[in-house]
């Protein structure tokens, strides 16, 4: 590993410190799944939500459908209305998609990019490990809402550029627990066995090392995803984002802020989605078994 | 690599200022891949080519993409980052205006954070496995995953619209008192502290427990010595460099919050100056200040760096 690798603060996040005690750390463990079942059922609904969304909308979600604005929850409107009359149940479906589906989408890309990077590193010589690592650390320095605010600048606000950035901007935190992963991997013996017995660099990554990275990957890409909804949602609220008609989470607290001095629900449910899909994806992946033991391996070794 | 502390320090330095050269690049590269944009969009669509050719060559753009690089980041580093492209104004005289408020900002935030997690981190850390510390786990984790704009919206609701307490924009006043500064700063400083805390706290508590487990406090615990002596006395003077560490490489979540923040409470500083070159296409004003956010980050991550490296002999030695 390079010695002047700049730490990122975000892997630290739900990073365990590792207990000792057994009778302690077996009642931090119950108490702490508690958590993460409350946390695994938050993750499940909204995947639920985004997966269904344009199959249960009650209205269309552009469609004002009312003559009220920011009007209270009711039977008609369970979840009132927003500031044009738009049905806020239909509209916090659909942005719950666009916040889903980019945030998946991106931290997936993220991994993925990350994780092959990491692998090449470590099968591939001082060189390509110096470039890789160098560019990488270079874009971790610049704080990702700048990143985005650069890209927004140069050129113009749109899904695809969206994702883009938010994966770009994710990418060298996933390289570096990918690398670090895969340098402890490359001096097990088994993986000096592949090699030894004289196998391809691409199969020893690919067949002898991936698999075992898998796991902690998952992990961190649940992480990932938190921080690009949060990401993407500051965003949009600020107006860079989502642009209208389409509108994520963000942007549905953003259009509707007029009615927060009233404490109308359209402001205010779609921000409570937010902080139970981001609380959610951290209380579970907290609680996941092996995380604790995976801290204390990489200290062992 | 052998070194001295001295050395080892002057390589962390060096390999930083390496890494802002290659930021800068990918900064100019970013936002001049669309050539000759800037006079376009200054002189609007009807502009006449000729017009068009003199405002670029007034502007460099005519010039290959290297050198402009050059004469750009030789500006940056004189102190001279050009113009701003919406009011005229040098972009140093207009970040000279905002770095100040935005440093009172972050500093305000330290004050009230660093005393609170540290506190926090402490207490949990010494009784880790209690009903305290799993409560103050989950309200960590909870905090970390809330948007700084929804603290500060909720914020504003509560305390500004329904409770009238508190101001929901922030003024810059020349000489205020200290109650319209408790007024103006309470909300956006208690809605960076929210993430920086919670960061800070989980960090903290990890450096302390990572002492805790170590031989040497278990032996002060098998002759006797109590808990709170073991944790003030014994741990803590040998978790100060993590605790540094965590401060450091916390306090750059400020550099992103601050983005919603300013914007939010209408603020007057810098991340509020960039989010305005955003919608004005301000190239040279938003490429300084990315250049200021990062070497923010870098300066905070080489900080935390360097007191690893002095808490810690064995790094003195690698």
């Amino acid at each position: 590993m390079s010695p002047q690798a700049i730490p990122s603060p975000e892997p630290q996040l739900a990073a365990h410190s590792p207990e000792t005690g057994s009778a302690r750390r077996r009642r931090s463990r119950i108490a702490l799944s508690a958590a993460g079942r409350v946390g695994l059922a938050l993750v499940v609904f909204w995947m639920i939500v985004a997966l269904l969304g344009p199959w249960i909308v009650p209205h269309r979600p552009g469609a004002v459908v009312s003559s009220e604005v920011f009007a209270p929850m009711s039977l008609r409107f369970p979840l009132g209305t927003d500031f044009l009359g738009r049905d806020m149940l239909s509209r916090i479906l659909i942005g719950a998609r666009y916040t889903v589906g980019l945030a998946l989408a991106a931290a997936l890309a993220a991994s993925l990019a990350g994780t092959v990077l990491g692998l090449l590193v470590a099968i591939s010589g001082r060189w390509v490990e110096e470039a890789v690592s160098r560019i990488l650390d270079a874009i971790i320095c610049i704080p990702s809402k700048i990143f985005a605010l650069v890209m927004v600048a140069a050129f113009g606000s749109s899904v695809p550029l969206l994702l883009l950035t938010a994966a770009i901007s994710y990418t060298p935190g996933a390289f570096r627990i990918a690398r670090s992963l895969a340098v402890n991997l490359s001096v097990t013996d088994y993986v000096q066995a592949a090699r030894v017995r004289g196998e391809r660099r691409l199969h020893v990554a690919c067949i002898e090392m991936l698999p075992n990275m898998i796991h902690p990957m998952l992990a961190d890409f649940g992480l990932r995803f938190m921080f690009i909804v949060l990401l993407l949602s500051g965003l949009s609220f600020l107006g860079l984002g989502v642009q209208p008609p389409a509108a994520d989470l963000g942007s549905l607290i953003r259009e509707n802020i007029s009615g927060l001095g009233e404490g109308a629900p359209a402001v205010i449910l779609p921000a409570i989605a937010i902080a139970t899909l981001t609380i959610g994806v951290n209380l579970m992946i907290d609680a996941l078994p092996g995380r604790g033991r995976r801290t204390e391996r990489g200290g062992a070794a | 690599m052998s070194g001295s502390i001295p050395s080892l320090i002057a390589k962390r330095i060096a390999a930083a200022a390496l890494t802002l050269l290659l930021v800068s690049m990918i900064v100019f590269s970013i936002t001049s891949l669309l050539p000759g944009d800037a006079a376009q969009a200054a002189l609007g669509q009807n502009a006449t080519p000729a017009a068009l050719a003199a405002l670029r060559a007034q502007l460099g753009l005519d010039q290959p993409a290297i050198i402009r690089y050059l004469h750009w980041l030789g500006g940056l580093l004189t102190g001279h980052p050009g113009r701003s492209l919406s009011d005229g104004l040098p972009v140093s005289v207009l970040i000279a205006k905002r770095l100040p408020e935005s440093l009172l900002l972050a500093g305000l935030t330290t004050a009230v954070s660093v005393p609170l997690a540290l506190a926090l981190g402490i207490v949990a850390a010494m009784y880790r496995g209690s009903w305290l510390d799993r409560a103050l786990t989950i309200t960590t984790l909870s905090m970390v995953a809330v948007p700084e704009f929804l603290v500060a919206t909720a914020g504003v609701l509560i305390f500004a619209v329904e409770l009238h307490w508190l101001s929901a924009l922030t003024f810059v006043l020349d000489h205020p008192t200290f109650g319209q500064l408790l007024r103006g700063y309470t909300l956006p400083v208690v809605s960076l502290c929210f993430a920086v805390t919670a960061q800070m706290e989980r960090m903290t508590r990890a450096a302390v427990i990572d002492q805790l487990n170590q031989p040497y406090v278990e032996m002060a615990a098998l002759k006797g010595v109590g808990l709170s002596r073991r944790v003030l006395v014994h741990a803590l003077p040998n978790a100060v460099g993590p605790i540094a560490n965590a401060i450091a490489l916390s306090l750059s979540y400020l550099l992103g919050g601050a983005i919603i923040v300013e914007t939010i409470f209408d603020y007057p500083g810098v991340a509020r100056l960039m989010v305005d070159a955003v919608s004005n296409r301000d190239m040279p004003v938003l490429q300084a200040c990315a250049m200021i956010f990062s070497a923010g980050y870098l300066g905070l991550v080489l900080i935390a760096d360097v007191c690893a490296i002095l808490s810690n002999p064995k790094l003195r030695r690698s």
